[in-house]
């Protein structure tokens, strides 16, 4: 079965078709959500983000060129508002809830492997990573977005896309060397 | 080679596993990395970490849930605040013509299409007379030499699929040795020369059949 395509949709919205934009709404507002959540760490501000985001859709659908995915340019919106309501939020309230993320677990580096699998450690320290160090991580695993993808989200040059990857990577080896789990890299 | 030359190269290709797991490498760079994960086993190794970060992080943002209906409430409420907007110009002839018909009255409609009927009669009675003058005046042509007449050929009636991009359909046209012959017309169609000469019916049939396969092809039909 052939589904419209998202820059069908978009050309549709364009003309002020709201079922186009339900279509669209149903097939991305999951992930922009997730996406947003990851960054804002608050669920009623993401749901408030994703409304905002999916008007700029319908006000901006005109000027879509479809250069990029729709997605790509659906996560850079995102992407902007999320960092205008972060840049609102004092800078201590973002420290407190990194701290959070990753000092609940127990002293002793031997038990908390005893008491947890791997992998939930792994998921703790992914949550534990900067703003930064999320969202490229995000970007690349969970959005499935290419280096060029990544770049045009987040503003930044192709090269220094793979050089954040690489320091995100390095950063969550490091947390899970803390929580004792040595993976010999780097 | 030795291990400070290859140092480098193996930075370059160390820097793409992410991508190489999410499987969002251009076809080119995927078989770099996999030539060098083949032939380094420190490479792999890491590489096996990357999958495992990839798996996680997906794990990870699965559970993060899904907004509630409020969301698509507020949103659109929002939109329905925001000024009525006029129909874009981009919308294809077909729309346009559709919104036109829609606000006709049925008895204007009926009329319209009386007249419209008729015109069309009275011009397939035009050109078929034009034909027959033609056919007559028609003088010898080689069977070998391929016409250039616009007119001669096998053909057939395409529409192209709605997300296939101008490159797609160049791409297709030539390495299927197609050419456009006229269009686009109503609904988006395009008349597709596929011989230079006439070919029987049945192998036409077959080309038809094979171009359908394309995923750039969204309708194909032999064209008489």
């Amino acid at each position: 079965m052939q589904t419209t395509s998202d820059e069908v949709l978009i050309s549709r919205i364009a003309g002020g078709d709201r079922l186009a934009m339900q279509v669209l709404y149903a097939r991305h507002h999951v992930r922009v959500y997730r996406f947003v959540l990851r960054l804002v760490r608050n669920e009623a501000t993401a749901e408030d983000l994703i409304s905002e985001v999916f008007l700029d859709v319908w006000r901006q659908a005109g000027k879509f060129e479809g250069r990029s995915a729709a997605s790509t340019w659906m996560l850079s919106i995102a992407r902007f508002k999320a960092l205008s309501v972060l840049r609102r939020r004092p800078e201590e309230e973002l420290d407190e809830e990194r701290a959070e993320q990753i000092e609940d677990h127990a002293d002793d580096p031997e038990a908390t492997l005893a008491k947890k699998e791997k992998g939930s450690v792994l998921r703790k320290c992914l949550a534990g990573l900067s703003a930064d160090h999320r969202e490229i991580i995000d970007l690349v695993y969970y959005h499935e977005k290419s280096v060029e993808e990544v770049a045009e989200i987040v503003g930044i040059p192709e090269a220094t896309v793979k050089t954040r990857m690489f320091y995100a990577r390095k950063k969550l080896s490091e947390l899970l060397k803390e929580q004792g789990i040595d993976r010999g890299w780097p | 080679m030795n291990a400070k030359q290859e140092a480098p190269e193996r930075e370059e290709i160390e820097a793409l596993l992410p991508w190489h797991a999410a499987g969002t490498l251009s076809r080119r760079d995927a078989q770099r990395v996999e030539d060098a994960l083949a032939r380094d086993p420190e490479l792999a190794r890491r590489y096996a970490l990357v999958r495992e970060e990839l798996g996680e992080t997906i794990h990870l943002n699965e559970t993060l849930g899904a907004p509630s209906a409020r969301a698509l409430e507020n949103l659109f409420a929002k939109i329905d605040a925001e000024p009525e907007r006029r129909p874009a110009p981009s919308l294809n002839l077909g729309s346009r013509i559709g919104a036109f018909l829609t606000s006709l009255s049925p008895r204007t409609l009926a009329w319209s299409a009386t007249a419209a009927a008729l015109a069309i009669v009275l011009q397939a009675g035009f050109l078929a007379d034009i034909m027959l003058k033609e056919t007559k005046t028609t003088g010898y042509e080689t069977a070998s030499a391929p016409s250039t007449d616009p007119g001669v050929g096998a053909f057939t009636l395409i529409r192209f699929a709605p997300q296939a991009t101008s490159d797609d359909i160049n791409k297709f046209l030539e390495a299927n040795k197609l050419s456009i012959a006229a269009g686009p017309m109503a609904g988006g169609l395009y008349k597709v020369r596929v011989a230079v000469t006439g070919i029987p019916k049945g192998e036409l049939a077959n080309v038809v059949k094979k171009l359908q396969q394309d995923k750039v092809v969204g309708f194909i039909a032999a064209a008489e």
